[in-house]
């Protein structure tokens, strides 16, 4: 728990400024903590005086002996026969973390009847191959997937487990880390070594999607995260590269499932893709109702470009969910990205912060999008953006 | 049918923001809220409660003012409301949290399903509910968007996949994490209201639900915060001046190469 | 103003606001346009318990009074008039079982009413028979077990949705006012039909149809109190339905005022919001003091009622001929507000103006109103 040293403390109120969650207050000049306290410990370094330490009673798994644990693993996830474009983008990421610490960088296959597969991995940057081919992993079950992947970790130790976080890799990987007592960062945007010690630094934003925390997993092994699709970027396929397949037979109990695929129903895909898209339009709550958004639209249809938008605007029904910007919706990385009446939270700057250029228009021009925006134009967009559409049109027309 | 529905209390996300003054987190007027997600598992399990009869238990892990959001779940119809909250819970990950809720259900006895919304708005990791399940020991299934019958022991479901959805045949017992698709959640009725102001939420101990000092909060947890930073702003930003038409022009003469 | 409500009053006003809020506001220019009855929205009020509000506890209802109806109908009407006089008519409609009705009438009707499984109108209103009430030419003829009803009803509201309808009907028309009887009638009655849905100017999500009664059969327990009672209970039913309608008056103008403040403070005329100038903030002020007057007496006249006073006519009339003139004086002054944008069917107060008239028209105009008023005070000086 948050210990505070009523000695040393001298009731200055910066901790009480910096915690997120409204834990501490100050007392007769003495910081006090409340019950929302969750132990991030973002207090404990803004203390000056050093009157603030968490002490932790006894620490989870500390008997595993990490160094027996080596390498790190992507889950290639693999369905109707096609290995997912995450899994390559996270090979990406995962071969420079393996170069890093001088080990393997391992791919998991499961499917049935994918070992064809295997050689283009290797060619994504993999040195090994851990495949599981068996007619009972033709489809995605929770538990068999799990079972297995459970049994491929404690069998090979590695390190490091990364998961793409898709509707499969969201599910699957929280049951691993459950049954294995590790530890599991969600929905990483940055991944890094600490090359002394191989704790793996995984970056996701936090606390309501205000702030960045970065997590480790001290104790336990192997270290695992998921990492949302197009953030990190895939190696060029380099089909000179060499790299070995080990079988792996999972028990028959691992194969053994509760659960039965009755039916896989294809939806129709959204016309739009905005993950495709070289120019997004985007809109959020000062665009106040969809006529604001019929605005962006006009936009959009004069540049050729598609309409995004942040949460807020999806949550009030202006636009549907697929054109959703940001932590909870896609992730996009346009050659120009302009956000009209966003106001910057990070839950939506994380999905389009890789942009190549990015316009803001916004009244306030205090609103944190402008931090990210390589061009901002502050003032009402009611007014900007049908002059912004005619001087474009008015461009083109010469 | 007895149906544990887990719900947490969050933050209003759309109104907390960072202060660009002070740079930390703007506190003052965010309201605690249930998370979205899990309303829609709520509504899920008053329905199969009404269809098939049975008890709805709400259950939170949280602070003692976490017992108002349960009081709203019995508004909308859960039969009680149930508080697991200790000081020993404080800084508990994914882990710690679905083996204290584990814990939990197993404490409130034998149970047919339990229902989760697929993620918290706070977090967003989706984890607890297969973390949950996997403590159970019972099979699960998340993001399910529709159930389409329950017949015995035996459960029908689509289950949303990124390219469509699956159709999943599991036992019960056993875990579901619902969508927002599933249902239209109901608005309190005024015989809810008035039962949840009286209602009385048990409240359990780290201690009452038998969980190992070594497995809850920040000591059963496997994953630790080292450090908590405001994004970098980009370095080569240009704000424009100017009338809007003037700012306008300037734009466009930097966007040339995309028009 | 704080008006010291209840914890279960606060509860009704805020199960009703958020009815109102998710489901009322984002649908009403739809059901304007389409004509559209609520079905939908009516169910959800039914589901949240908000049709109990009025039905005595021992048939499944909150047991509340006057001031709790017209505390919920305020909250709907500021969504919706259309919507909410749906919901006013139903209670219109089962009044008279309420209060003139046998045990078995109320443990029949009262417990569907609570639960919303039933719905109900209240048929008075003939082509002859509008504000001068003595003209009803609908007779009901008593043939051994079964009573016979000829006749047609007009502009009952609710007509053709609801299932169950209170119907006053002349058993002994030589005895003038004297000689009327009320009845209930149920859908799929024989005999029983309805006529053309009217094409309204305002209040266009609420239903105005015509109920025919062509040798309309119906069981002899289906009378409602004595023979002879009917206009006793036309007038009771009246008494307490008033200040509801009075409370349509209270949500629609208050609903006219956020409007037009909102827009005031936003649009920019002269380099400055239009709330800076004093012409307009004066408009506004007296939209503002009319509505709180309005509210303040609706609350009074609702609790005076409500402690079951000997004389009730004169407070109901009184809260109704102020609260809707008011709504009609309000809602036009907020078209005012917005001016141009104001006469267009984009903002909300063109819907709002054209809802306020017939405020002033049905359950008695505000003339008849006056007309009691005045007759209350002749008495009481007498």
């Amino acid at each position: 728990m948050l210990i505070i040293d009523k000695e040393k403390c001298i009731g200055c109120g910066v901790c009480e400024a910096n915690c997120a969650f409204g834990a501490i207050s100050m007392e007769d000049g003495c910081a006090v903590v409340g019950d929302s306290c969750t132990l991030c410990g973002s207090c404990v370094d803004t203390c000056d005086v050093e009157a603030l330490k968490i002490e932790i009673a006894a620490d989870a798994g500390s008997t595993c002996n990490l160094n027996e644990w080596s390498g790190v693993w992507v889950f290639a996830e693999c369905r109707d026969g096609e290995v997912s474009p995450v899994s390559y983008e996270l090979l990406g990421a995962g071969r420079n973390l393996a170069d890093q610490r001088k080990v393997s960088l391992g791919a998991v296959l499961l499917g049935s009847n994918v070992r064809d597969k295997a050689t283009e991995l290797i060619a994504g940057g993999a040195d090994l191959v851990y495949l599981a081919d068996h007619e009972e992993l033709l489809q995605y079950r929770e538990d068999v997937y799990g079972s297995v992947l459970c049994e491929m970790i404690s069998t090979h130790k590695p390190e490091v487990v990364l998961a793409g976080a898709t509707a499969i890799g969201r599910s699957m990987v929280p049951r691993v880390a459950t049954e294995l007592r590790t530890g599991l960062t969600a929905d990483c945007t940055q991944l890094s070594m600490r090359e002394e010690d191989g704790a793996l630094l995984q970056t996701r934003p936090a606390f309501g999607g205000n702030i960045m925390a970065t997590i480790e997993c001290p104790h336990t092994r192997p270290q695992m995260a998921t990492v949302r699709p197009k953030v990190m970027l895939p190696l060029v396929s380099d089909t000179q590269r060499s790299g070995d397949i080990i079988e792996f037979n999972p028990t028959a109990q691992a194969l053994t499932s509760n659960v039965a695929i009755l039916e896989s129903v294809k939806a129709e895909q959204e016309k739009v893709n905005i993950q495709e898209e070289d120019i997004l339009i985007a809109g959020g709550r000062g665009l106040d109702g969809e006529k604001g958004f019929s605005l962006i639209k006009e936009l959009a249809d004069e540049l050729g470009a598609a309409v995004a938008a942040s949460r807020a605007a999806v949550d009030s029904g202006w636009v549907s969910y697929p054109h959703q910007v940001g932590q909870t919706g896609k992730t996009v990385s346009p050659k120009l990205y302009i956000a009209c009446g966003i106001s910057g939270a990070i839950q939506h700057t994380v999905g389009m912060q890789s942009a190549e250029t990015i316009v803001a228009i916004n009244r306030d021009e205090n609103a944190t999008i402008f931090n990210y925006a390589t061009y901002g134009l502050v003032g009402d967009l009611f007014e900007i953006v049908p002059l912004l559409k005619n001087k474009i049109k008015n461009v083109r027309g010469q | 049918m007895k149906i544990v529905v887990c719900i947490k209390q969050v933050p209003d996300a759309k109104d907390v923001r960072l202060d660009p003054e002070t740079n930390t987190l703007a506190r003052e007027g965010v309201e605690s809220i249930m998370n979205p997600f899990d309303r829609h598992a709520l509504e899920e399990a008053v329905r199969i409660k009404e269809e098939h009869g049975g008890e709805v238990v709400a259950l939170s892990m949280g602070p003692p003012q976490a017992e108002t959001v349960l009081r709203e779940a019995i508004s909308c119809g859960a039969d009680r409301g149930v508080l697991v909250s200790d000081r020993g819970f404080a800084g508990a990950d994914t882990w710690a949290t679905s083996y204290t809720l584990g814990n939990a259900v197993q404490t409130l006895g034998e149970f047919d399903m339990v229902l989760c919304g697929k993620q918290a708005i706070d977090g967003d990791t989706a984890q607890v509910g297969p973390g949950l399940a996997t403590q159970l020991r019972v099979p699960f299934v998340t993001c399910v968007q529709k159930i389409r019958t329950i017949e015995g022991k035996s459960l029908d479901l689509e289950r949303m996949m990124d390219d469509g959805y699956d159709v999943v045949r599991l036992p019960i017992p056993c875990l579901l994490t619902v969508v927002k698709d599933i249902n239209e959640p109901r608005t309190p009725s005024l015989k809810g209201k008035m039962k949840a102001k009286k209602a009385e939420i048990t409240v359990l101990s780290a201690a009452d639900i038998g969980a190992k000092p070594d497995c809850i909060g920040l000591a059963g947890s496997p994953t630790r915060v080292v450090n908590v930073f405001s994004p970098p702003p980009r370095g080569d930003r240009t704000v424009f001046t100017g009338s809007a038409e003037e700012q306008v022009d300037q734009l466009v003469e930097q966007l040339g190469k995309y028009i | 103003m704080d008006y010291l409500l209840t914890e279960e009053q606060q509860m009704i006003k805020e199960t009703a606001r958020e009815i109102t809020e998710k489901k009322v506001i984002p649908m009403r220019a739809e059901l304007d346009e389409r004509n559209a009855f609520p079905t939908e929205i009516l169910q959800d009020m039914a589901k949240a318990d908000l049709f109990g509000i009025f039905v005595p506890e021992e048939y499944g209802g909150f047991g509340g009074g006057c001031l709790d109806i017209v505390l919920a109908l305020e909250e709907m009407a500021r969504g919706c008039v259309g919507v909410a006089t749906s919901y006013a008519a139903n209670a219109l409609g089962i009044f008279p079982v309420l209060i003139s009705g046998s045990k078995e009438q109320k443990e029949k009707y009262l417990p569907d009413i609570a639960q919303g499984k039933r719905w109900a109108a209240f048929g008075l209103t003939e082509s002859n028979a509008g504000s001068d009430a003595s003209g009803i030419q609908t007779t009901a003829v008593l043939d051994g077990d079964e009573w016979v009803l000829n006749g047609t009803k007009q502009w009952i509201t609710n007509g053709g949705e609801a299932q169950v309808y209170t119907i006053i009907a002349m058993t002994d028309p030589s005895k003038g006012p004297r000689g009327a009887t009320m009845f209930v009638v149920e859908d799929g009655d024989p005999g029983f039909s309805y006529g053309k849905k009217e094409d309204k100017m305002g209040i266009r999500a609420s239903a105005t149809r015509e109920l025919i009664m062509q040798d309309c059969r119906i069981p002899k327990d289906r009378m409602i109190g004595r023979r002879g009672t009917g206009f006793i209970t036309v007038m009771k039913t009246l008494d307490i339905s008033r200040p509801g309608i009075a409370s349509l008056g209270l949500g629609l103008g208050q609903a006219a005022l956020d409007e037009a403040v909102t827009y005031a403070k936003q649009r920019v005329q002269f380099g400055k919001p239009i709330i800076a100038f004093q012409a307009m903030q004066h408009m506004l002020a007296d939209m503002a003091i009319q509505v709180e007057a309005a509210r303040a007496l609706i609350y009074a006249a609702a609790k005076h009622i409500d402690n079951n006073p000997k004389n009730m006519s004169k407070a109901s009339s009184m809260c109704k001929v102020f609260a809707t003139d008011m709504a009609m004086k309000v809602t036009t002054d907020a078209v005012q507000v917005l001016g141009g944008y104001g006469y267009m069917k984009e903002y909300p107060v063109e819907k709002m103006m054209r809802d306020a008239k017939i405020l002033q028209i049905y359950e008695g105009t505000n003339q008849i109103q006056r007309n009691v008023i005045g007759q209350e005070l002749n008495k009481e000086y007498s």
